[in-house]
């Protein structure tokens, strides 16, 4: 039994082993995100964070509650696929820091002790305050050059025009209603084939 | 620190507005969205692209994605007759402002390729990344999370497609979320509302009714490298054997 006679260091090894794993095991539950390894190899959480984030496109259906008059004229013409946004930008704008609305007390309050981190000027939306943000009127002979400037890249069946020569620098909807692009066609519900040719 | 009184007074409500953000589980502004009826992938229709940069414009207004990175662009191919292995390849600024002119009287055929992320299911990028920050989240969209990763850049050298980058003042890896935080709420992407032309479509290839499966049948549809079998979603229609 000499063998076993200073075993006692051996125990003593294996209870700093355990404590430390104690310690480990403490830490790590203080540490790791509740949600880690909620869905896999990653915090749970974060996807919910991502899908926090604002958004600026409404989508067509957020205009043409108001806008009905032309979201029925843009239904019957060559433009009925294009959504309002892909022309005249996104409803959400942010709002230029000077314009920005006065800062609540809390906010200031959180600013006085030091505790805030520097935000994004706010989001604000046309369809909350149609009076004082406007999304800017587009310039025809900008817009819609860009995408019906002729191109051999572009497909056959798109219709493209060289804008000097077609217009000689007139903005395109001094005759074509961008809504509806086909001229004449304003009133009529047939045309859906062609734009500006 | 002295903490005075006034500082407590400033310091409670603070604390009590991020212990709520530390308890918010669920998304609020979400609560019918279920990730597992959703595989999100993205249907590209070449044929269609006008190279109008729409879409890389409405992408950056809509995540706020600093000038001179992308989370998706245009590219504009010239293969010619002489070089049909080796074409010409431009994206200035994205795509952002359009193209330049093509010459007259070149030949070769030329066309538009938008790029984005794949969000491949079994995706290079986050196998390489060695803190779990990025991820395929439970319905096929590869996310990151910007609080976990390092900004180490693997992912950025493995992503076969050249989709993700190093955003310029977070310091960590960014890219396309799939619009993320649109599409759990039933919107669609935002490069998808601002195409005029219906080149990008956005699909749930778990939905039946999605049109997705009836174009699969009826089209010749090509993803991109597929012999790195990533099993990308960025589903292209009309693809040039040239495109890499």
């Amino acid at each position: 039994m000499n063998g076993l006679k200073d075993v006692g260091h051996l125990f003593r090894f294996l209870g700093l082993f355990v404590i430390a794993f104690l310690v480990f095991w403490v830490i790590r539950g203080f540490v790791v995100p509740k949600s880690f390894g909620e869905y896999g190899h990653y915090r749970g959480a974060a996807i919910t964070e991502i899908a926090n984030h604002p958004i600026k496109f409404a989508g067509h259906q957020a205009c043409e509650q108001c806008h009905t008059d032309e979201a029925a004229t843009k239904a019957k013409g060559a433009h009925k696929h294009v959504n309002c946004e892909a022309c005249h930008g996104a409803i959400y704008q942010r709002l230029p820091a000077a314009e920005a609305p006065p800062e609540s007390l809390y906010q200031r309050m959180l600013a006085f002790a030091g505790l805030r981190l520097p935000a994004d000027p706010p989001l604000v939306r046309h369809a909350d305050d149609p009076m004082s943000v406007t999304p800017v009127k587009p310039d025809s002979a900008v817009l819609c050059a860009r995408c019906h400037t002729a191109s051999a890249a572009k497909p056959k069946e798109f219709p493209q025009v060289d804008p000097a020569e077609h217009s000689g620098g007139v903005p395109c909807a001094t005759c074509h209603n961008p809504h509806s692009p086909v001229i004449g066609s304003d009133t009529s519900a047939t045309a859906t084939t062609g734009g500006a040719k | 620190m002295n903490i005075s009184r006034r500082h407590i007074l400033v310091l409670l409500p603070a604390a009590a507005v991020a212990w709520k953000h530390v308890l918010a589980g669920t998304p609020e502004d979400s609560p019918n969205y279920k990730m597992s009826d959703h595989w999100w992938g993205m249907l590209i229709d070449i044929p269609k692209c006008i190279g109008c940069g729409n879409c890389v414009r409405a992408c950056q207004t809509e995540n706020d994605v600093p000038d001179g990175n992308f989370r998706t662009w245009v590219e504009r191919y010239h293969v010619s007759d002489y070089h049909l292995e080796n074409p010409e390849v431009i994206s200035p600024d994205g795509g952002k402002e359009g193209f330049p002119a093509v010459k007259v009287g070149d030949e070769g055929k030329y066309f538009f390729v938008p790029k984005m992320c794949n969000h491949c299911s079994d995706s290079p990028c986050t196998q390489v990344c060695p803190v779990g920050a990025t991820f395929v989240a439970p319905d096929g969209v590869v996310l990151i999370d910007p609080k976990y990763c390092l900004g180490c850049a693997y992912c950025v050298q493995a992503c076969p497609y050249g989709c993700r980058y190093i955003h310029p003042t977070k310091k960590v890896a960014d890219k396309c979320t799939l619009c993320y935080h649109r599409i759990t709420k039933g919107l669609t992407t935002a490069c998808c509302e601002a195409c005029p032309t219906g080149a990008r479509q956005l699909a749930d290839l778990k939905n039946p009714k999605d049109p997705i499966h009836e174009f699969l049948k009826t089209h010749a549809v090509q993803v991109l490298k597929p012999q790195m079998a990533t099993g990308a979603k960025a589903f292209y229609n009309g693809l040039d054997g040239s495109v890499r």
